[in-house]
């Protein structure tokens, strides 16, 4: 897939990147409660500690993740 | 993961040794049916009560025997290499103090000593020798063991304790077992017995077995001289090692010993703590019970028919013929510098008959390594 | 008298490990691990579906009473494994992983080469590691080796609830283990909880068993009552079997020689 500008791949999907749009803003704008939230950025695990220092960057994979019921 | 020394500090001795004096009819009862069997199982079986039930004990260790090992016994012979020691042990006539004629084998002599044994039959040896650093350097047992083994399908080594680099060596070089008994596992009897020398260290040489099998031995042989100290406790601490080696080197196959004291020259052989006969039959059937695939090995320490008795209750590796001095195998007629007296005192030949004659089958070589090198 | 479990560095009274999914509802789980006893529950992570948002499973796991056992479901190789181990750690939930790499999707079987792998891997990055194996000794013993801190060998294919059907292996497993041994997987009854704890099992793992039951709170009591009776018939040492119907086989005397020696 070609890599276009100010878009990051957000859990397999394009999206488009807000400027300078911190990790933690991100999780604001989806509405979700960063203490549940597992996140992977290009293939490294991201402790909740740096969540609102790592500025999104165009063509990051971002994988969110969290815990859910299993065996 | 922790070593042997921390489970041997940590094993329950005051309820062990309660159940192996004190265990209730019921308690012996329910050892002799378990399977598999747990170390207070175990302890009851050491208890006055089961020796009550050894002829209960001797039939169920009996089937497990031919069960695992089917009727065979495999003999063995030492080959003493060498009697020099700077070791200072009460009970072994070899220790360092002691006037007896010294010698150390050329590796010449030491392939005379092995032809010797190989035309009467033997094909696994098992090398001897007193601990010296000098006449005995690992460089010095590297070069034997490298002679031997062109010729011998089966080495292993009962010699001074050493590094795991150094049984690396010995492995390369042809040595698939060792053995090494803590002689007591009694810390306070320990110090008593050995005065002086590398030997005193109980730790160093309780892990021997580790670094042999860290260095690529295949058997590991372990075992406790009777009479030094209270032999119920020696059997559950023999026993809680064995266990320990089987489970942690589970590719070794693991030997335990019995050896009693032995009359030897200059050495104090009298046994403060005796284990009877019967007492010494019961360690090999409540040792098959609690490990079933654990062999049991038999020396010429013991007389004959005591022997012969003990080979359908458990045992499954035996010597015949030993001489237990350098030499010894070439010239029979020297009359000093044995460690100890043997008791039985019968060819080799004469043993495997017997063995033939009581229903089982002298093997002289069991296995042998499908690839070298 | 205090019999406690200790695995890693860490004890616990409850020798009952449960599993958090496929339960008809979030609060049904919650009662069910309460019933049960447990103090080690497993969870899974899982992608967020960012179009339909669902509720946390952490609102209803009390992680002060609860250790969180992530577990790498969903990996299907050594690579899945460690990546999902590592995010589990980052994310603050435990440094402590149920080793699972089931590349198999119809049975869930664990693939041996690529958990042994994967374990090794973790070790050595500090995790805590639980492989969760099928039945087989020498790959127990394999994971001891490289440090894992049990090994959980599979009563039956997950979700089978068929039991202990790896018995014999099971059997040598935990005569060979140096760490506490887990029996995960296929246990469909509190009864085959009971004779894994016999046999001397330091613990098993339920989920299916308990979540899908009818009332999945009233199964997790039971499961706690057939694990305690198994550990304290393990430790009572049970009463022998007599055979039946086998004539006894008459053997001559062995220890006559003892008479006359010393």
């Amino acid at each position: 897939m070609a890599e276009r500008s100010g878009e990051i791949l957000l859990n397999g999907r394009p999206r488009i990147l807000t400027p300078g749009q911190s990790l933690a803003q991100l999780l604001v704008e989806l509405e979700l409660d960063p203490r549940w939230v597992v996140a992977e950025l290009n293939g490294e695990p991201l402790g909740r500690d740096r969540f609102g220092s790592v500025t999104l960057q165009p063509g990051d994979r971002l994988e969110l993740v969290r815990p859910v019921a299993g065996g | 993961m922790t070593g042997f020394g921390e489970e041997l500090a940590a094993l329950p001795m005051e309820e062990l040794l309660r159940v192996a004096t004190e265990a209730a009819p019921d308690t012996v009862e329910r050892a002799l049916a378990r399977e598999p069997l747990d170390l207070f199982d175990f302890a009851a079986l050491l208890s006055p009560e089961a020796g009550r039930r050894l002829e209960d004990l001797a039939q169920r260790a009996h089937a497990l025997t031919v069960q695992r090992f089917g009727k065979t016994v495999q003999l063995y012979a030492p080959l003493y290499v060498s009697n020099e020691c700077v070791e200072t042990c009460t009970y072994c006539a070899f220790s360092r103090t002691n006037p007896i004629a010294r010698k150390t084998l050329t590796p010449e002599q030491a392939v005379a000593e092995a032809r010797l044994l190989r035309a009467r039959g033997f094909r696994h040896l098992l090398i001897v020798s007193g601990e010296h650093p000098r006449h005995v350097s690992p460089e010095y047992l590297g070069t034997i063991l490298r002679a031997l083994a062109a010729e011998t399908p089966s080495l292993s080594v009962e010699v001074q304790p050493q590094t795991e680099e150094i049984y690396r060596e010995w492995t390369a070089a042809g040595a698939e077992g060792l053995v090494v008994y803590q002689e007591t596992y009694d810390r306070d009897t320990y110090a008593r017995v050995h005065l002086a020398g590398k030997k005193k260290d109980f730790d160093w040489r309780l892990a021997t077995p580790d670094r042999g099998a860290a260095g690529g031995m295949k058997r590991l042989g372990i075992g406790a001289l009777f009479g030094l100290s209270d032999w119920r406790q020696e059997a559950l601490r023999l026993a809680a090692h064995a266990r320990y080696l089987v489970r942690r080197y589970w590719r070794c196959f693991v030997t335990v010993s019995f050896p009693r004291l032995r009359p030897a020259e200059y050495a104090d052989t009298l046994a403060r703590h005796p284990l009877a006969d019967a007492d010494l039959a019961r360690l090999v059937c409540a040792f098959r019970l609690l490990l079933p695939d654990v062999g049991v090995v038999l020396s010429t320490r013991e007389p004959a028919q005591l022997r012969d008795g003990l080979v359908r209750l458990g045992v499954t590796q035996m010597s015949a013929g030993s001489r237990t001095e350098p030499g010894g195998y070439s010239a029979p007629e020297v009359p000093t510098g044995r460690q100890f007296e043997v008791s039985d005192e019968r060819t080799a030949g004469e043993v495997a008959r017997t063995i033939r004659e009581l229903g089982f089958d002298p093997v002289w070589k069991d296995w042998e390594a499908a690839l070298r090198g | 008298m205090t019999d406690l479990l200790r695995i890693a560095d860490r004890e616990f009274r409850s020798r009952l490990l449960l599993g958090t999914g496929k339960f008809p509802s979030l609060p049904v789980m919650r009662d069910a691990l309460d019933a049960s006893g447990t103090e080690i529950v497993t969870v899974t992570l899982r992608r967020i579906d960012l179009d339909s948002p669902e509720p946390n499973l952490l609102e209803f796991v009390d992680r002060d009473r609860y250790l969180l056992l992530p577990n790498t479901s969903g990996a299907e190789d050594a690579d899945d494994a460690v990546r999902l181990a590592r995010l589990a750690r980052a994310a603050g939930l435990s440094d402590w992983v149920k080793l699972e790499v089931t590349p198999d999707p119809r049975w869930l079987l664990p693939d041996p080469v690529e958990t042994l792998a994967a374990a090794e891997r973790l070790v050595k990055e500090g995790f805590t590691v639980l492989p969760y194996i099928g039945a087989d000794p020498v790959l127990a013993k394999r994971l001891q080796e490289v440090g894992c801190a049990t090994v959980m060998p599979l009563g039956a294919p997950i979700g089978s609830n068929r039991g202990l059907k790896t018995r014999d292996s099971i059997a040598i497993i935990l005569e060979q283990a140096e760490v506490p041994v887990v029996v995960d997987a296929g246990l469909g009854a509190p009864s085959h909880a009971a004779e894994a704890m016999e046999m001397g099992a330091d613990c098993v793992l339920v989920n299916t068993a308990i979540s899908v039951a009818r009332d999945p709170v009233e199964m997790a009591r039971a499961f706690r009552l057939g694990v305690e009776a198994g550990r304290a018939a393990w430790r009572a040492g049970r009463a022998p079997e007599r055979a039946v119907g086998e004539g006894a086989e008459a053997s001559s005397p062995l220890t006559g020689f003892l008479r006359g020696t010393a």
